[in-house]
């Protein structure tokens, strides 16, 4: 049960990422854009989602001691404000804007097909694994 | 404005699947965090197993609602070392941050994590100026 939930709820997500438009890298350029030609359209994608999200973590976290399937809820419970965290959000954010993909619409994007959307994740990979490297 | 009503369903489907995540095994719907997990082996087998299969649902999920919908597949960019250069920086910092558009912009500011809403704001923000930069180049 803990995969097919896991499978389930990453299909609802690669729904919602296909259809908000957040795989479409000129869309999210184009929201980004807010100095020039601005498309504010996925303001709502953000918005819809936190307000689901706010909700729905509510009902399940204010009513529930544990998951259905697993023995604990995996909160994260850091709250300090690091260099490490403003470092790595601003170079996420240089990223994002430079080409258009944060990861879920990436790794959505795979199916796409196109060699340059697959460069994209597997550079994000090592990147990830050269994060790793400063992060120790 | 000319279509609000796509990134309104995409955004409440993302949330849902961020609902059911935490509902039936407690995690956080954060792509990056989950991505790591998967291609590291930090984790063990069974940890491993659900993150590949929700990653193999994104994209699944993807192919699905072009199917269905008949919504046009957007072009893809054909700029590779813009992309590869932008998927390293995207990589190392969602490593260093901890996370990325989904486990800070979504699931964080939906805990009012006072981290995800600082690590919010810093990437919107170099997201904006980058753009503003590149497109005025």
């Amino acid at each position: 049960m803990k995969r097919l939930s896991a499978l389930i709820s990453g299909l609802l997500f690669g729904l919602g990422l296909a259809a908000s438009g957040m795989t479409d890298t000129r869309k999210v350029i184009g929201f980004l854009d807010i100095f020039g030609n601005w498309d504010p359209d996925l303001i709502f994608v953000m918005g819809s989602a936190v307000i689901t999200t706010f909700i729905g973590f509510k009902l399940v976290l204010g009513n529930r001691a544990q998951p259905l399937f697993a023995s604990m809820f995996s909160i994260p419970t850091r709250s300090e404000i690091d260099p490490r965290l403003v470092i790595g959000a601003a170079l996420f954010g240089i990223g994002w804007g430079l080409y258009g993909y944060c990861p879920g619409p990436a790794l959505a994007a795979i199916i796409y097909l196109s060699p340059v959307t697959i460069g994209f994740v597997i550079f994000m990979v090592i990147g990830m694994k050269l994060g790793n490297l400063f992060s120790k | 404005m000319e279509n609000t009503l796509w990134p309104l369903i995409g955004g409440v489907f993302i949330g849902l699947s961020a609902i059911l995540l935490m509902l039936s095994i407690g995690k956080i719907a954060g792509v990056s965090g989950i991505a790591w997990g998967a291609f590291t082996r930090e984790t063990d087998r069974d940890d491993r197993s659900w993150r590949w299969l929700f990653l193999l649902g994104i994209v699944a999920g993807a192919f699905l609602l072009h199917l269905i919908t008949g919504k046009p597949i957007p072009e893809v960019a054909n700029t590779p070392v813009k992309a590869v250069i932008a998927g390293l920086i995207v990589g190392i910092g969602v490593k260093l941050g901890n996370g990325c558009t989904s486990g800070h912009g979504v699931c964080g500011i939906s805990r009012l994590s006072a981290r995800s809403i600082v690590a919010t704001v810093i990437f919107m923000a170099t997201a904006i100026v980058t753009v503003a930069v590149s497109q005025n180049l």
